[in-house]
């Protein structure tokens, strides 16, 4: 009887160190960062650094929203994911509505032509799109990733947001259309405003995903005018490898990531709600 | 009336979604195919020409292309599994009960969050040959004698990558598993307490073959994103053999050299390959819920 709980007890011990070790694994180097980033030059690269940020400075911040066009690129970021976003919610709903709820034969041809868009990778498009765009004169312009972002929001976006359509009460609708209601009245007054939930979620997975994406914003983009946040943050750099103003890089870096950490967080039930519908379900 | 109304409603609300899909799906795709039989340059400066299969047949004997493979394969097939184990672990620890699940779930959602640009950087500044925080670990404990070139070795540098990667992506793997693993009724469990099975048999015997669905979806998932890596690596170390991807030199041939055709050709082969992959494993899928019948 003794053996098993002292057993029980190194058990237990032996899992919580497990959970202390998966918790450090996974904020420390964000952690770090941080750390770095507010951490005065020289101790930046003393042989024995703090693992607090002293001394303290905001040097790295201010040269950071001084010195190159952060500033401009953050503004760039913004309306390139935010517009992404909204284009990607709007057409999600309209397809979703339709795929979901209303009695529509090619659904499953429709659902399965968006899946095959996110089977194929952003690279293997990449020199018809540099076409595209081209074409359509938006090369090195905000409507032009944000047409091509489209690309990967999209099929998510229609994905979760039919599955969340399909998840609602039938007899809602029923209700209204026994009211009198038009299928399109019936989307707007009654759906729209049950799939709210659901918006917030494709909402912030679609912003994430334009926030973060490098490949394209590199490749279709000249200069600081159109730059998004991770090509400069990836640009980042001294004259010398010497030089590499590993400060600023971390202060900005810091900038771009607190924002989405503190998002994902306050959201983080319906995240995992969202990126496991997509998947699982389907 | 009111259905025929309905499918009317439909097809008005799905058809911008169907005409931007044919913009920036279908018109890009179709360029690559159609330049991949084409000699051309970027900045079509010359009118493109038709060669037939001459880019494919040179893409055969490319000893640049097979290298990215082959650093592409080792990649892929390393972080991926790598990731599901992990992932696994991790999945199973949020899934038991006890004090502090909150703050871990919340914990390992911070490297998603994490734009990869951002977190290349970081391991960038902590790989640091001179001033890395791992390199000063690692000597000051004694566990490395001398501080480590991790990202200029070749023989080190892709399995920095793959380390970075593994950080990255590991909590989207257990997110997936963790909703596969709350899908397993609980009373399955308590049956087996009953017969005395211990946690060990009850891991491999239950848990498991339960959560295959979950895990090839997850596997999926994350090997066509591995097979496609571009940002850590480009962002970490730039263009080099000893780590040049797919994606990578997908890039190089079409940005750096201009090469349209050839880089279409690489394009599809990326493709074709991906698409041997999602067969694999929708077979493998396949026999795994046959065999649990």
């Amino acid at each position: 009887m003794r053996t098993r709980t002292f057993g029980r007890l190194v058990g237990r011990i032996l899992f919580y160190l497990l959970v202390g070790f998966i918790v450090i694994y996974s904020v420390f180097p964000f952690y770090w960062a941080v750390v770095s980033s507010f951490k005065e030059s020289d101790a930046l690269f003393s042989p024995r650094p703090s693992l607090l940020p002293v001394p303290f400075t905001l040097a790295h911040y201010e040269n950071v929203f001084t010195g190159a066009a952060f500033g401009r690129n953050l503004f760039n970021s913004l309306i390139v994911a935010g517009g992404v976003t909204l284009v990607s919610l709007v057409l999600g709903v309209m397809s979703a509505y339709a795929l979901g709820r209303l009695r529509f034969p090619p659904k499953n041809a429709v659902l399965y032509l968006v899946l095959a868009m996110t089977m194929f990778p952003q690279v293997s498009v990449l020199s018809g799109m540099f076409v595209l765009l081209r074409e359509l004169n938006l090369f090195n312009s905000h409507l032009g990733l944000i047409l091509s972002y489209l690309l990967f929001t999209l099929p998510f976006t229609i994905w979760v947001l039919t599955s969340y359509f399909r998840g609602l009460p039938r007899e809602l609708e029923e209700a209204a259309y026994v009211d009198g209601a038009t299928p399109v009245q019936t989307l707007i007054k009654v759906m729209l405003p049950l799939a709210g939930p659901g918006m917030v979620t494709t909402g912030l997975l679609a912003f994430i995903a334009a926030w973060n994406e490098y490949l394209f914003a590199l490749t279709f983009t000249i200069g600081n005018d159109v730059r998004t946040v991770p090509v400069a943050i990836a640009s980042f750099g001294g004259a010398t490898p010497f030089e590499v103003p590993w400060g600023s890089i971390m202060a900005a870096s810091v900038v771009v990531t607190v924002p989405l950490v503190i998002l994902v967080l306050i959201f983080q039930q319906r995240i995992m709600a969202g990126l496991t519908a997509g998947s699982v379900k389907g | 009336m009111l259905t025929l109304r309905q499918t009317r409603l439909a097809w008005l609300l799905v058809l911008p979604t169907l005409l931007v899909v044919a913009f920036v799906a279908g018109f890009p795709l179709a360029q690559v195919f159609y330049y991949s039989f084409h000699q051309a340059d970027i900045a079509f400066v010359e009118p493109p020409e038709f060669v037939g299969f001459d880019n494919y047949i040179f893409l055969l004997q490319d000893p640049d292309f097979r290298g990215a493979l082959w650093n592409t394969l080792r990649f892929t097939v390393v972080s991926v599994f790598l990731e599901t184990v992990l992932g696994l672990i991790v999945a199973l620890v949020i899934h038991s009960n006890f004090k502090g699940r909150g703050i871990v779930r919340a914990a390992i959602l911070i490297p998603w969050a994490i734009p990869t640009v951002v977190s290349a950087r970081m391991w960038q500044w902590m790989l640091n040959d001179v001033f890395g925080i791992i390199n000063v670990i690692l000597v000051n404990t004694g566990l490395a004698a001398n501080k480590i070139a991790f990202l200029a070795n070749p023989n080190t540098v892709l399995w920095a990558m793959v380390a970075v990667d593994v950080w990255k992506t590991t909590p989207f793997m257990a997110l997936l598993l963790l909703a596969g693993l709350q899908l397993i009724p609980s009373d399955i469990y308590e049956a087996a307490d009953i017969d005395g099975a211990s946690k060990w048999q009850q891991f491999w015997t239950l848990t498991l073959p339960l959560l295959t669905p979950a895990l090839v979806v997850a596997l999926i998932f994350r090997t066509l994103d591995a097979l496609r890596v571009f940002d850590v690596i480009f962002v970490m170390v730039g263009v080099n053999t000893a780590t040049r991807s797919l994606a990578i030199y997908n890039r190089q041939t079409l940005i750096d050299f201009q090469d349209l055709g050839y880089g279409s050709a690489i394009s599809v082969a990326i493709l074709v390959i991906i698409f041997v992959f999602v067969l694999l494993y929708m077979r493998l899928a396949g026999r795994g819920v046959r065999g649990e019948d």
